[in-house]
């Protein structure tokens, strides 16, 4: 789109600024109308699941019902506690909501587009990932009340935790590729298995790191069974306990956003990203964007569904998962994934 | 143009939330500038073109360190008062060093303007064409194999020292055993009992 805008008459320097801004808008607009719909998506899963309608009134089937819910919230009153540290606790919502927004920019919808098409993609994900858990730190932190706090330190310990085992699992991805470009990343996984399954995840070493990478990701974004940042039988809402109007709206977006992303990431590193499942011509007909829609919307449904089946975590249990379990494993395959590699490809060139 | 924009943009938020970091009343204030602080050294390595080391910077201290800082600072009880009453004390020691560190820096600028040492060059000169990533890997397993699995050495010796200072073996706890309790079935935990009404069960 650059080179449009220069020959519309536009330096070189402007002509990149405007078109890079439309990009953004472009990625970031679709993707809170997405957010706005997945919430929906997810009450009607969860209700299907326990025998329940779920959000019907608002709209036909219901559609409307986030977007009411985002008009009620506008409209409702800014509370901030007295004993609260006033800019802190608004920064807190605020972070959430751009972290869970920037990591797009390097996730590939077709071949070649892509935001920044960046050396350190994944590196640039992890750097971006780990900068979550700082708005949930300052909510708690800044709300000067007991719940959320307790809450914002076992989100900090988790969320540390989780991200652990998910650089152990992003490395064997990388060795596998040889390169942490995220479009590189897609492209190598063309016929992967058996020369015609798009898939990491099939391959037998790298199966167990998708599943890992799954849990992780349920860890990550803090969602059911790993809640317990704001489970409501111990914290009220956890760091979200003190928030009200447009800055509680933030941090449910951010949530979402979070979700959609991981399922985004799933599909990308593990299975095929843009690619169709199988490496037959005719299924390339359909553009890659599609085939990463339906990907992320059968990624956001496993959330949903574990989400509506599996009782939450205890802390200990959390913990013991994370460190006794998933790092001794995603090392272990590191070694195997290097293994392998070695033994087959010594002096073949990534 | 741009990059000089970026550059001073970056370098004085590196220099204004360094000194609010060691200015400000509030600790996690401090850590929280300290913070900012690391990112936008991060941005300055970007500009660089070192991105490697940028985003090693902004996973390792912004995304661990920093939270463990904060997370210890935020359950610090500080009382200011206290803090206040030493700087006294310690007023004449913290000048010193003020003063050292100035002329250290005056020293430094004094001695680049006379001339560069070659340092920056006794490694051979970058292709910039191969990523970072790569170049810092074929340097890292040729070169400086042996430092780099030495410096390896030394953190696991680091971290198994951490480990060996804090562990201490606790009797009077009786912890779970997850594999044990997987272990145990239905049938030897509970019994069926055909009781008769009226009285009570033997445990």
């Amino acid at each position: 789109m650059t080179s449009w805008f220069t020959y519309l008459g536009l330096p070189f320097g402007l002509a990149w600024f405007v078109a890079t801004l439309i990009d953004i808008l472009v990625i970031a607009l679709p993707l809170m109308l997405a957010v706005a719909m997945v919430i929906y998506v997810d009450r009607k899963i969860w209700a299907a699941m326990a025998l329940r309608r779920g959000p019907n009134v608002v709209g036909p089937l219901g559609l409307l019902q986030s977007f009411a819910d985002g008009l009620k919230v506008f409209l409702q009153e800014t509370i901030i506690p007295s004993g609260a540290n006033k800019t802190l606790f608004l920064l807190g919502p605020i972070i959430t909501f751009t972290v869970a927004l920037i990591v797009w920019a390097v996730v590939p919808f077709q071949f070649g587009v892509v935001l920044a098409n960046i050396n350190v993609g994944l590196l640039y994900v992890l750097a971006a990932s780990s900068l979550g858990v700082y708005g949930i730190i300052l909510a708690g932190w800044a709300s000067n009340s007991k719940y959320p706090f307790y809450s914002a330190i076992r989100a900090a310990a988790q969320m540390v935790s989780y991200e652990v085992s998910i650089g152990f699992v992003l490395i064997s991805i990388v060795l596998w590729t040889g390169s942490f470009n995220m479009t590189d990343i897609v492209e190598h996984q063309k016929g992967h298995v058996l020369g015609i399954f798009n898939f990491y995840a099939l391959n037998p070493l790298l199966f167990p790191m998708a599943v890992v990478f799954f849990i992780s990701s349920l860890a990550e974004t803090q969602r059911a069974p790993f809640d317990l940042t704001e489970a409501e039988s111990e914290l009220v809402a956890g760091y979200q306990t003190e928030y009200s109007s447009m800055a509680f709206a933030l941090f449910w977006l951010g949530e979402y956003g979070n979700v959609l992303l991981m399922s985004a990431l799933n599909a990308t590193l593990f299975w095929g990203g843009y690619l169709p499942p199988l490496d037959i011509p005719i299924l390339y007909w359909i553009p890659g964007i599609i085939w990463l829609l339906l990907k992320i919307s059968f990624g956001f449904f496993l959330f949903s569904w574990v989400k509506a089946t599996v009782p939450r975590y205890r802390y200990d249990q959390l913990m013991r998962l994370g460190w006794k379990i998933f790092l001794p494993l995603s090392l272990l395959f590191v070694f195997l994934v290097s293994g392998y590699l070695m033994l087959t490809r010594v002096g073949v060139p990534a | 143009m741009i990059q000089l924009l970026a550059f001073y943009l970056f370098a004085a938020v590196v220099c204004v939330s360094g000194a609010l970091t060691i200015l400000s009343r509030n600790p996690v204030h401090s850590v929280l500038w300290l913070i900012l602080a690391f990112f936008n050294a991060a941005g300055l390595m970007v500009l660089a073109n070192a991105e490697f080391i940028a985003m090693l910077l902004v996973i390792v201290y912004v995304g661990a360190v920093a939270v463990l800082f904060l997370f210890v600072v935020m359950m610090l009880n500080i009382d200011f008062a206290e803090l206040r009453a030493g700087v006294m004390k310690y007023a004449a020691v913290g000048f010193a060093l003020a003063i050292a560190l100035v002329a250290e820096i005056l020293i430094a600028v004094g001695a680049y303007s006379a001339g560069t040492l070659q340092l920056g060059r006794r490694i051979a000169p970058i292709d910039t064409k191969v990523p970072n990533i790569e170049a810092i890997g074929q340097l890292l397993y040729s070169r400086y194999l042996f430092v780099f699995e030495g410096a390896g050495l030394v953190l696991l010796v680091a971290m198994i020292g951490a480990i060996v200072l804090t562990l201490r073996p606790r009797t009077d706890v009786k912890p779970q055993k997850i594999s044990r309790q997987v272990q145990r079935r239905a049938k030897d935990a509970t019994r069926n009992v055909n009781q008769p009404v009226g009285q009570g069960v033997e445990l």
